[in-house]
């Protein structure tokens, strides 16, 4: 299906890095657009007038909004290296486990930064749960995909950004004790090259941290 | 294919009336369940414990949790009855993202309305009515979101209508008055058997929204 594929996307969003690395999965040819979020183009405020914001796929100058929506819409129209699985209770697991990621993984990870003290700590502790979960979803698997990396491994992507800032701030909310499948899936996935050229680049890592502390909210914005 | 359906619910939530009309669509038995959410059965925490919520369709013993996901599981498995999603693959993604823009905005804001007051309230209203307007231009001249046939938008969207007095009467304005081809809409999906009998009555809603307002201490 060669076309044209353009993709708004911003350094600094785990949304839009997700669309990065789902675009590289599937080995697809695309045109990068950075977004200066204080100064967006033209094209996205067109693209996504809804929401005015990263990540937005263009296919054939047809737009795409919402990295959940992208990635499926990118594995329904790219059949190669499929994200999803077939069966449809498997789908339905993978959306579920991919929900819980952005609906409660994240905004608790953007709360830790503005809380301190008591506060700070419960909210550690609420991370704490939540990664459980996700530990224990890769139990008896390689990727939470099974064998290999797919829709769910995509968005839980976030672990490695979680451990890349925790090396970073020597704040440790990810410890290999308490999470060890957690661990070996990010030595695993931090092995791939495709997943390393959708990392933040090293040095603009500092700058990266910053940023997320002084802008909790999703920096897709 | 069947097998055996249950959908552990509660009767006023707009989530759980997603997969009531979803199954009704579709004609598929299932045995539905009325959960207290004040005493939640064993079953519903042994089913979804990582959000211990309803809706849960538990179909022969495995539950599929959140409503989004289970229309889409409903679509998937009894894919040859009364397609919801549509077959193209941008149609869909269009679809997705107005469900997702339907999830973001109107439970939040609707529930604003019913517990807020002053300018909190008149923020809420304000942009809930936007909101409504968005999606009244998304759906344009259609029928139904879904083009000729009920489609997931409408399945997503349609059970808030049932909220929609007890919004009116708690922030004082009308939804119709403001969004007159929303409620035509709406009167088009209330036809059908399958829309009509998983909405709750909007008066009964309302006694429920009032009685958790005095639960709650709102005024």
């Amino acid at each position: 299906m060669g076309e044209e594929v353009t993709f708004h996307g911003m350094w600094a969003s785990p949304f839009s890095r997700r669309v990065e690395l789902a675009l590289k999965l599937k080995a697809i040819p695309y045109q990068y657009i950075e977004e200066d979020l204080s100064n967006k183009t033209p094209s996205l405020l067109r693209y996504n007038p809804v929401h005015k914001k990263v990540p937005v796929l263009v296919h054939n100058d047809k737009p795409v909004a919402e990295s959940m929506v992208i990635i499926e819409y990118m594995d329904e129209t790219w059949e190669n290296n499929p994200f999803l699985p077939r069966d449809p209770y498997e789908r339905a697991m993978a959306r579920f486990y991919a929900k819980f990621i952005d609906d409660k993984l994240l905004p608790t990870l953007a709360k830790l930064g503005q809380t301190a003290g008591k506060e700070k700590e419960e909210t550690i502790e609420e991370i704490h749960e939540q990664l459980k979960v996700l530990e224990d979803e890769l139990k008896g698997k390689q990727f939470f995909g099974g064998q290999r990396i797919g829709y769910l491994d995509i968005v839980a992507m976030i672990l490695v950004w979680l451990h890349l800032a925790g090396s970073i701030t020597g704040q440790k909310v990810l410890s290999t004790e308490k999470f060890p499948l957690i661990y070996e899936w990010i030595e695993r996935v931090m092995k791939m090259e495709v997943v390393n050229e959708c990392l933040i680049p090293e040095e603009k890592r500092q700058d990266w941290i910053q940023l997320a502390q002084r802008a909790p909210k999703s920096a897709s914005n | 294919m069947a097998g055996e359906l249950v959908l552990l619910d509660f009767w006023p939530s707009p989530f759980g009336m997603r997969s009531r009309i979803a199954l009704a669509e579709k004609g598929i038995p299932y045995e539905y369940r009325e959960e207290d959410l004040r005493n939640k059965s064993d079953l519903l925490l042994q089913m979804n414990p990582v959000h211990k919520k309803i809706p849960v369709l538990i179909h022969n013993g495995k539950p599929v949790c959140e409503s989004v996901i289970q229309v889409q599981y409903i679509d998937e498995v009894w894919h040859d009855k009364a397609p919801l999603i549509p077959s193209d693959p941008y149609q869909r993604a269009v679809a997705r993202f107005w469900v997702d823009f339907i999830d973001k905005k109107i439970y939040e804001l609707g529930s604003k309305i019913w517990k807020t007051k002053g300018e909190e309230q008149a923020n809420a209203k304000k942009e809930f009515i936007e909101c409504l307007k968005l999606l009244e231009g998304e759906l344009g001249d259609k029928t139904y979101f879904g083009g000729e046939s009920l489609g997931y938008v409408d399945v997503a969207l349609v059970p808030f209508y049932s909220w929609f007095y007890a919004y009116e009467k708690c922030g004082d304005f009308s939804i119709e008055a403001e969004c007159p081809k929303m409620i035509a809409w709406v009167k088009r999906c209330m036809q059908k058997e399958s829309v009509a009998k998983s909405l709750p009555d909007q008066e009964k809603v309302y006694e429920f929204i009032l009685q958790l307002k005095k639960v709650f201490g709102i005024e």
